[in-house]
C-alpha cells in the first residue's frame, strides 16, 4: 500500500533516480537542481545504489561523461539547470544524434543575462529543436512519476532517444508537496534491465560510434532522427498506459481541464497549470466555460492531438515561460499557431509570463481569460502578443 | 564494410554507426594528397621511423624492410619525410608535388 509523503521536486526525482538505480551518473551543481545530484550523492555514499558517480568539473564534463558511459553501453544518467545546460550545447546535440538513451532531469531556471537563478522555460525551450524528448511536470509527483517512465520511454528500442524531465525551480523543485512513490521493486520491475544496442564494451562485436558523417550520409542519419521523434509518441503513450496499470495514475501527451466544452481555453506548461486550475474552477462556478489544455510532452510536438482538443473553443491563449525574441511570440505560441494553421478553430493570442521567476497570480490568469472573453464576444484580437504580468 | 551508397536512409545503420571493424582499408584517402612522399631504396636505412610515425598506416613493411607507400591511403602529410634520418645528399625519402613525377594529374 502506498501512502502520502511531503517531498520536494528535487528529493521526488532523486527518489526515483535511486529506485532506477542507473550505472553512471555524472553531474556537476547548479542551482536549482543543485540538490538532486547532492541527494543523489549521498544514496551513493551510503551504497544505496550501485552507481559510479562522476563528478566532474563543468557541464559540458557531465554531458560528454554521460554520453561516453552510454556508448559503452551503462545505463547513465545527469541532471542540470540553466546555465548548465547552456554549457552542455554541443553534447546535448550530439547525445540524441547518436540515439543513446539517456535521462536528464533538468529543472527549469532563467536563462543568463541579466543573471538569475529562478524559474523560467528559456533553458530547455532553447533546446527544443536538440532532438532530445521533452517531458514537462506540473509538480513534484509528475517530476517523479516522469523520471521513472523516462527510462522506459528512452530506452525502448523504437526510441532510443534521450530525454529530459523538467519541473520549475524553486516552484517545484523546493517546495514540499504531497505525493506517493512507488515500491522500490515495482519500479525495478517498471524499468527492467538495460539491453544496449551497439556498446562499446562488447569487445566481441567491436563498432565505431560517432564517426565522421559527410555529405554522403549525414542527411540519412537526421532523416531516422525525425522519424524516430515522429513514432516516439505511440511508445510514449504506450509506457504511459503501463505506468498508470503500476500507480493509478494516468498520462497523455497532454491534460485536458474542463477542456471539453470550453469556450475559452488556455495552453500553459508546468506549474502554473495549479493555479489556472483553480481560476477554472471558480469561471466555471460563475457560468463561463473555461477551460486549459496543458501540455506534458512538447517534443514530439503533438500537433494533430492538440488541434483536436482545441478546435471547439472560440478564443485559445497559448502561454510562454519564456520568449524567442523574434518579433513574432515565444515558442509554443508559435507551434500551436502552426499546428493549427488552415483548421477551423478560434483565434490564437499568446502571453508571454512569469520570466525570471515573476511570481504568477490567479488575477493574472484571470486577466487573460477576461481577454479571451472578449476576443470570443467581438471576434477582434487587440494584442496578438501580450507581455502579462511586468510593470508598464 | 562501408554501406551501399544507393541505399536510402531505412536501410543504414543508425546514427552513423560502423558494425564492422577493421573497414577503414576500403576507404581511400589517397585523393587527399598535394605533395606525396617518394623512396628511394638504394637510399634506405631500413630503420623504420617513417612506419613508427605515419598515421594512417601507409608504410608498407616486409621482412623488417621499407618496402614502399600504400597511396590508396597515404595522404600526404609529409611526416615520414620529416623524420627520416637519411643525409641532405642521400635522401629516402622526398616529397613531390603530386603531379611532377608523372607529369600528369
Amino acid at each position: 500500500m502506498t501512502k502520502m509523503i511531503g517531498m520536494t521536486g528535487n528529493e521526488a526525482v532523486a527518489e526515483a533516480m535511486r529506485q532506477i538505480n542507473p550505472d553512471v551518473v555524472a553531474a556537476y551543481p547548479i542551482t536549482p537542481q543543485t540538490e538532486i545530484v547532492q541527494i543523489y550523492s549521498s544514496f551513493v555514499s551510503n551504497g544505496q545504489v550501485d552507481t559510479e558517480m562522476v563528478t566532474v568539473e563543468s557541464e559540458h564534463s557531465a554531458m560528454s561523461a554521460t554520453v561516453g558511459a552510454s556508448s559503452a553501453g551503462a545505463r547513465a544518467m545527469t541532471a542540470t539547470s540553466a546555465n548548465g545546460l547552456a554549457l552542455m550545447w554541443e553534447i546535448v546535440y550530439i547525445c540524441a544524434s547518436m540515439r543513446l538513451p539517456v535521462v536528464m532531469p533538468v529543472v527549469n531556471r532563467a536563462l543568463s543575462g541579466p543573471i538569475n537563478i529562478h524559474n523560467d522555460h528559456s533553458d530547455t525551450m532553447g533546446a527544443r529543436d536538440s532532438g532530445w524528448i521533452q517531458i514537462f511536470s506540473e509538480n513534484a509527483q509528475e517530476a517523479y512519476d516522469n523520471t521513472v517512465m523516462a527510462t522506459r520511454i528512452s530506452e525502448n528500442k523504437n526510441v532510443l532517444l534521450p530525454t529530459m524531465v523538467m519541473m520549475d525551480g524553486f516552484i517545484i523543485s523546493h517546495a514540499m508537496e504531497a505525493m506517493t512513490t512507488l515500491p522500490d521493486d515495482v519500479v525495478k520491475k517498471f524499468v527492467g534491465n538495460y539491453k544496449p544496442e551497439n556498446p562499446l564494451l562488447d569487445i566481441a562485436n567491436p563498432v565505431t560510434i560517432g564517426p565522421l558523417d559527410l555529405f554522403d550520409w549525414y542527411f540519412e542519419h537526421k532523416r531516422q532522427q525525425a522519424q524516430v521523434m515522429i513514432d516516439a509518441k505511440s511508445t510514449i503513450l504506450k509506457v504511459s498506459r503501463e505506468f498508470g496499470k503500476i500507480s493509478g495514475r494516468n498520462y497523455g501527451l497532454f491534460e485536458e481541464y474542463m477542456l471539453d466544452d470550453a469556450e475559452i481555453a488556455i495552453i500553459v506548461i508546468g506549474s502554473t497549470a495549479g493555479t489556472a486550475k483553480k481560476v477554472i474552477k471558480d469561471l466555471r462556478a460563475n457560468g463561463i466555460k473555461a477551460g486549459m489544455l496543458k501540455i506534458r510532452v512538447f517534443r514530439p510536438f503533438p500537433a494533430t492531438e492538440i488541434v483536436k482538443a482545441i478546435k471547439g473553443a472560440k478564443a485559445i491563449a497559448v502561454m510562454d515561460k519564456s520568449d524567442s525574441y523574434d518579433a513574432v511570440g515565444g515558442p509554443v505560441y508559435k507551434d500551436v499557431r502552426s499546428a493549427m494553421y488552415g483548421k477551423r478553430g478560434g483565434k490564437i493570442v499568446n502571453y508571454i509570463y512569469g520570466l525570471g521567476g515573476r511570481d504568477v497570480t490567479e488575477q493574472n490568469i484571470h486577466s487573460v481569460f477576461e481577454d479571451l472573453k472578449t476576443i470570443a464576444d467581438t471576434g477582434k484580437v487587440a494584442n496578438q502578443v501580450t507581455y502579462l504580468g511586468v510593470r508598464e | 564494410m562501408i554501406p551501399d551508397k544507393n541505399k536510402g536512409w531505412k536501410d543504414v545503420p543508425k546514427a552513423g554507426r560502423i558494425l564492422d571493424p577493421g573497414s577503414a582499408i576500403e576507404y581511400e584517402t589517397g585523393g587527399w594528397r598535394t605533395y606525396k612522399p617518394v623512396h628511394t631504396k638504394e637510399n634506405c636505412i631500413n630503420c623504420l621511423f617513417c612506419w613508427i610515425y605515419c598515421p594512417d598506416c601507409a608504410i608498407e613493411v616486409k621482412d623488417g624492410k621499407m618496402v614502399g607507400i600504400d597511396y590508396a591511403h597515404c595522404k600526404g602529410c609529409g611526416i615520414c619525410v620529416k623524420e627520416c634520418p637519411t643525409k641532405p645528399e642521400k635522401r629516402a625519402l622526398v616529397m613531390v608535388k603530386e603531379d611532377e613525377e608523372t607529369g600528369k594529374e
